[in-house]
């Protein structure tokens, strides 16, 4: 089934989907709590808002590039499956698009307008991030099924489309627990546990309903030798849920200052429920249909980008690095003095 | 015929034009923003303080819709044109990639230090900053018009089994239209910008702002739309001698010009009938085509005629030329006449200022033409002489395509009128705080808004 892994036409292709990959899960977790505020964005004082804001402000740009990486990536490298997917996602992708636009323009129209007009851009921003979650939940649900055209396939997609807003504001309200203090902390806290059940709940459902779907993906996991290496997988989830429960608690009571805990335990949980995925889905760019090789791009043309790749990269992740080291700490107003 | 392929073209089209509105804006800006700030570094001033803290918000806002919208290009090529990447994915997938991996990330980090870093970093940081947004929005700037350049006079390639191979990335990159047109949109930014510049310091001098930070943008502007147009002119028919000889059924269209031959005349007016092939009311002026495209009186110039029909619709690209070389022609007399006015610390006439707040967007006019130029006169193929738009286009229904057309169109409607209503009003608040008796919003109302009590 895998191809000679020695030779470039073997493992280039391999690369670039394992990068891509990586691509898609730094986009999800990072604008992952860029949107899971967004969803939160509603519930508090204007002031509060403000400071919500503040949190994510300097980041969010830099946050949704990586999903122009993830798909930019499947457009250079399997230009045969790009068009495809596309066209399959093509409502969801759209809806996405508008969300993510509405969401980002808010961020900035909403500190420059009158503030008699200011509630209509804080409405936008969330629903904007409200729309692109939904959006990106039916996409990755979708891409589970390998776009199966049955009402079972769409009500999996839909209940991701659940699921995955439910983890964000996971995620956004242990980001603020991070980055915020006093008032708003507290009610992040309130918020992290609510939509933790939420979560858990999602991740429960999705992970099995996923290998029902497919005799390929039930044997890849629930077969043994696989299982038995497989099987620290949900019970690490499971384990790290319950930290991030008690650590929220200990938070809470004050019996712990450690406000670094919650949130580095969700994005372990996006971590592992990715390569969930991931491995789920694996050697297929479109389950059942496509695998990577066979919509890989000319060899050629993906060493281009390969060189080009591991030298920026990096370069990539330092600065990201040096951006986030700037606005340690607590969120501050922003300004642009 | 209302068709999928139309709409597809449409939304594309209307993705595209709502797009380039604004990195065309951030580009220059991004230079003068630089430019702002060294000012105040070395002299000190707190009136380059202030200019840099007005225009930095009209950039964040530009730099945001620019991001959103270009986000939503990166997607345009898969959901409505799958054959695009099917026949040329191996040309434009690595310089995709290249504007992603150098360009894009290294604009939307440094944004975020930019904007809210100025009290975390060094002064030399921040400024570093600065320039790195600018130059990471020009570097992308010069990667996605090498891929469209290429679209238009594609070399370095071969084609085996229907797709396109890379036989030499020096040759696509630096292919014969690249040189011409990346300078021909540089130029436009800073011509775009020069009378946004412009246009705002008039609209608060006619408000009765007489602030030398003011007056100081306002003369920076014209004299660079001064120097720049004439510049700009000149590449222009750089640009087109260029396109003759690799595109001449796009420049035959621009021209109105359906039967070839020598002593070919310049048409002034007309209207292109693609039925009749011809234009209708024409008046021309006979041989000066052939002069000024060939230097030679009885010089050879194509005509439509001569490719049958693989021709791009005639009237928009004629009309849209007209445009472009209007407003250009518009902004030269407008730079020259206003820059010559303010000679010596001299009041702008009233008058020269209200045209002036006209002009403002006029660069989105310009560059929204001359793009229109490009991209319709290339038609009917989407990479000249290898795929046509037609082949590439999406197979979903027609419903499907509409849908999210309607849906892309109400949302830009309402963005782009927002912009423009943000921007005028953020001028108006500047001076609402730095003129003593003017009318002033309650402190109490800003005070919530951080970034808008300026």
């Amino acid at each position: 089934m895998l191809p000679d892994l020695t030779t470039p036409a073997g493992w280039l292709p391999l690369f670039f989907f394992v990068a891509m990959g990586i691509a898609v899960l730094s986009y999800v977790v990072l604008d992952g709590y860029d949107l899971g505020v967004g969803l939160l964005l509603n519930r508090t004082s204007d002031h509060n808002k403000d400071m919500m804001i503040a949190s994510i402000g300097p980041f969010w740009d830099a946050n949704e590039t990586w999903i122009v990486l993830g798909v930019g990536l499947l457009l250079v490298a399997f230009p045969l499956a790009h068009g495809l997917v596309l066209t399959e996602l093509y409502i969801p992708v759209t809806a996405m698009l508008i969300g993510l636009i509405l969401r980002g323009v808010s961020f900035d129209f909403r500190v420059k307008v009158d503030i008699s007009q200011k509630p209509l851009w804080n409405f936008l921003f969330y629903l904007g991030s409200l729309v692109a979650s939904v959006a990106q939940g039916v996409m990755i649900g979708r891409l589970i099924v390998g776009f199966e055209s049955g009402l079972l396939g769409w009500m999996f997609a839909l209940l991701v489309g659940i699921c995955l807003p439910a983890g964000y504001t996971l995620l956004g309200s242990t980001w603020l627990i991070l980055k915020t203090e006093g008032e708003l902390q507290k009610q992040a806290m309130g918020w992290a546990k609510i939509s933790l059940w939420l979560t858990a709940g999602g991740v429960g459902l999705v992970s099995i309903a996923t290998p029902y779907f497919s005799a390929e993906i039930m044997s890849k996991w629930f077969v043994i030798p696989n299982i038995l290496w497989l099987f620290p997988i949900p019970i690490l989830t499971g384990a790290l849920f319950l930290v991030v429960l008690k650590s929220i608690s200990a938070l809470q009571s004050g019996t712990s200052r450690k406000e670094w805990v919650p949130f580095v335990s969700v994005v372990a949980i996006f971590w592992l429920s990715f390569f969930g995925i991931a491995y789920s889905i694996f050697p297929y760019v479109i389950v059942g249909k496509m695998t990577l090789w066979q919509a890989a791009a000319a060899t050629e043309s993906l060493y281009v980008i390969f060189w080009g790749a591991i030298v920026v990269l990096p370069t990539i992740l330092i600065y990201t690095l040096y951006s986030y080291r700037v606005f340690w700490g607590k969120a501050r107003e922003l300004s642009y003095q | 015929m209302i068709d999928t392929l139309l709409l597809s073209r449409i939304q594309f089209g209307a993705n595209i034009s709502f797009h380039i509105l604004f990195p065309t804006i951030s580009i220059a800006l991004g230079w003068f923003l630089l430019y702002f700030k060294i000012q105040h570094n070395k002299t000190g001033d707190s009136s380059w303080q202030d200019v840099y803290q007005f225009w930095v918000k009209i950039f964040a806002l530009t730099f945001a819709l620019g991001v959103v919208s270009g986000i939503t290009m990166s997607f345009q090529f898969g959901t409505n044109w799958p054959g695009y990447m099917e026949v040329v994915g191996n040309i434009a997938g690595p310089l995709l990639a290249y504007e992603v991996l150098t360009a894009f990330f290294l604009e939307a980090t440094f944004l975020g230090v930019m904007l809210f870093g100025a009290k975390r970093v060094s002064q030399r940081v921040h400024t570093l900053s600065i320039f790195l947004v600018a130059f990471g929005t020009t570097l992308s700037a010069f990667w996605i018009i090498a891929l469209n350049s290429w679209m238009h006079t594609p070399q370095g390639f071969s084609m085996v089994d229907g797709r396109a191979f890379a036989d030499d990335w020096f040759a696509i990159i630096f292919n014969p239209s690249m040189p011409y047109r990346l300078l021909h949109m540089m130029i436009a930014s800073f011509l775009t910008v020069s009378f946004l510049l412009a246009g705002l310091s008039a609209y608060r001098y006619l408000r009765g702002c007489r602030a030398a930070a003011n007056y100081a943008v306002l003369k920076l502007a014209l004299t660079s739309a001064m120097i720049l147009t004439p510049v700009q002119i000149v590449l222009g028919d750089l640009h087109g001698l260029n396109t003759l000889e690799y595109q001449p059924a796009k420049l035959a269209a621009m021209e109105g010009i359906w039967e070839g031959g020598k002593g070919v005349p310049a048409v002034i007016i007309g209207i292109p009938d693609a039925k009749t092939r011809s234009n209708a009311y024409e008046v021309s002026i006979p041989k000066l085509a052939s002069f000024y495209l060939t230097h030679d009186w009885n010089g050879e110039v194509k005509g439509l005629n001569d490719f049958g029909d693989k021709i791009p619709p005639v009237a928009p690209v004629f009309f849209a030329f007209r445009i472009m070389v209007g407003i250009g022609l518009l902004m030269l007399l407008a730079s020259w006449l206003g820059r010559w006015q303010l000679r010596g610390g001299r009041e702008l006439p009233r008058w020269m200022a209200k045209g002036l707040v006209l002009m403002t967007f006029s660069g989105w006019i310009g560059v929204l033409a001359g793009w229109y130029v490009t991209e319709i006169g290339r038609q009917p193929y989407l990479v000249t002489g290898v795929l046509t738009t037609a082949q590439a286009v999406t197979k979903l229904p027609t419903g499907m395509v509409l849908s999210s057309l309607l849906a892309y169109l109400a949302v830009y409607v309402g963005l782009l009128l927002a912009y423009i209503w943000v921007v005028f009003y953020l001028t108006r608040k500047v001076d609402d705080k730095s003129m003593p008796k003017a009318s002033v919003a309650p402190a109490s109302a800003s005070a919530t808004n951080p970034l808008g009590a300026q």
